[in-house]
């Protein structure tokens, strides 16, 4: 082995990298491309709204109900050593809209239909469907690829709302109903914390961003799996892991220029 | 046939539901009321809010009446505080304000006291009397530069 190895090793890991990314940029724009003319396919993106939206919903309600549960739970004890209970909806509120909300959906929803999502069109590679699609002159990035990505990017911001609005319930179900807060504090000080334009609509371009990552990763991950049936699996695994820190990696930027 | 038109109503609910969620997070909650301004508008001067930020309270007596509507620096370099308040009342055009806190960690806001005069304060006219925020810090600074003058003096 020559002395070089491990440097040449390194540059290809490297040029790999910034190969792939570079893909994936084209990948995006092919896809835009695809799904901006027409023929616009309406009824395939109500069946992949149905499988990212409708079947993520009751994961998506009942975790936000739960962390809801533990905000409270948590907010309630910690303002109470400073007298400050009532505070407990603002609390709450904010760090669901801002924060928790957005990124908890984005990671549930990438493991829930994101892999999902990458499995079925890495499966369709490994069967030669696409391949199959392509005889019959259907673009499979028009017909397969961007009724899904923009399927996810329509549900997240909705999913996100609704994992906000369930957390803010199961606050106030521990905080008022069980611990016996004032259930009109708590409205109050949610209503008087939060403001619309920077954290209700800040929160909604994180679902809106979110949903670009998660769609585009899993659909980028799936269209480029290896035709193998280990190909199907590596390309789910890869897809939440990649969508689940990419998540995690624009939050802070989205609220750093947001400036919160 | 009838399996798509099941999932299309799902979707539809889905929606519907989303966007009814967000309507809550953004009218009730997140108040886009600021857009809505039928209030009566109110300007009060002062020289110094402390941390008096935009939609505190604005009481009469501890019953809410309106918000801070916009806070911004006045020609003199003082505050200048618009106030949104309930354009039900008939506040007397002595009616005074102050910036107080809710405890001693607490949010500030700002109480009026009317006074007696028979004349009304309209939409876009300023409150005469004004208090101005007190600041802890300066106070208990006073405080043990007091003492500490005191003690120093007495010690000589």
């Amino acid at each position: 082995m020559s002395p070089a190895e491990p440097v040449r090793a390194l540059g290809a890991t490297v040029l790999g990298a910034v190969r792939g990314l570079g893909r994936f940029a084209l990948f995006v724009l092919a896809v835009l491309d695809a799904g901006a003319r027409p023929p616009f396919r309406l009824r395939r993106l109500v069946r992949e709204l149905y499988d990212t939206g409708v079947l993520s919903l009751l994961i998506v309600c009942v975790s936000g109900f739960a962390v809801g549960m533990v905000l409270g739970l948590q907010g309630y004890n910690t303002l109470s050593r400073f007298g400050a209970e009532e505070s407990l909806g603002a609390v709450v509120g904010l760090s669901l809209i801002r924060e928790l909300g957005p990124v908890l959906t984005s990671l549930l929803v990438a493991g829930r239909a994101g892999s999902a999502m990458a499995a079925e069109i890495a499966a369709m590679v490994v069967t030669e469907q696409l391949d199959g699609l392509r005889m019959m002159s259907i673009e499979p990035l028009d017909f397969v690829v961007a009724p899904k990505a923009l399927a996810m990017v329509l549900a997240m911001p909705l999913l996100a709302t609704l994992f906000v609005v369930f957390g803010i319930f199961g606050g106030w179900m521990v905080g008022v109903a069980v611990l016996g807060g004032d259930g009109g504090a708590y409205l109050t000080t949610l209503e008087e914390a939060v403001a619309f334009w920077e954290d209700v609509v800040g929160g909604i371009i994180k679902g809106v961003v979110f949903g670009l990552l998660v769609g585009f990763i899993a659909t980028f991950r799936g269209f480029t799996a290896r035709p193998t049936t280990a190909g199907v699996s590596a390309a789910a695994t890869s897809t939440v892991v990649l969508a689940s820190v990419a998540t995690l990696i624009f939050d802070y930027f989205i609220t750093a220029l947001w400036g919160y | 046939m009838r399996e798509s038109a099941t999932r299309e109503l799902w979707v539809g609910l889905f929606v519907l539901v989303g966007l009814a969620a967000l309507a809550w997070l953004s009218f009730s909650v997140g108040g886009v009321e600021s857009l809505r301004s039928g209030g009566l508008q109110l300007i009060a001067t002062f020289d110094e809010i402390g941390g008096l930020k935009q939609r505190a309270q604005v009481v009469i007596g501890g019953v809410r009446v309106g918000q801070v509507k916009k806070i911004e620096l006045s020609d003199d370099f003082r505050a200048r505080v618009t106030l949104d308040v309930d354009d039900k009342l008939q506040l007397p055009a002595d009616t005074s304000a102050s910036i107080l806190t809710a405890g001693v960690l607490g949010d500030q806001y700002i109480a009026l006291e009317p006074g007696g005069d028979p004349e009304t304060l309209q939409s876009g006219e300023q409150i005469q009397f004004t208090q101005s925020a007190v600041i802890l810090e300066r106070l208990i600074g006073k405080l043990i530069q007091n003492l500490g003058g005191n003690s120093g003096g007495s010690s000589q």
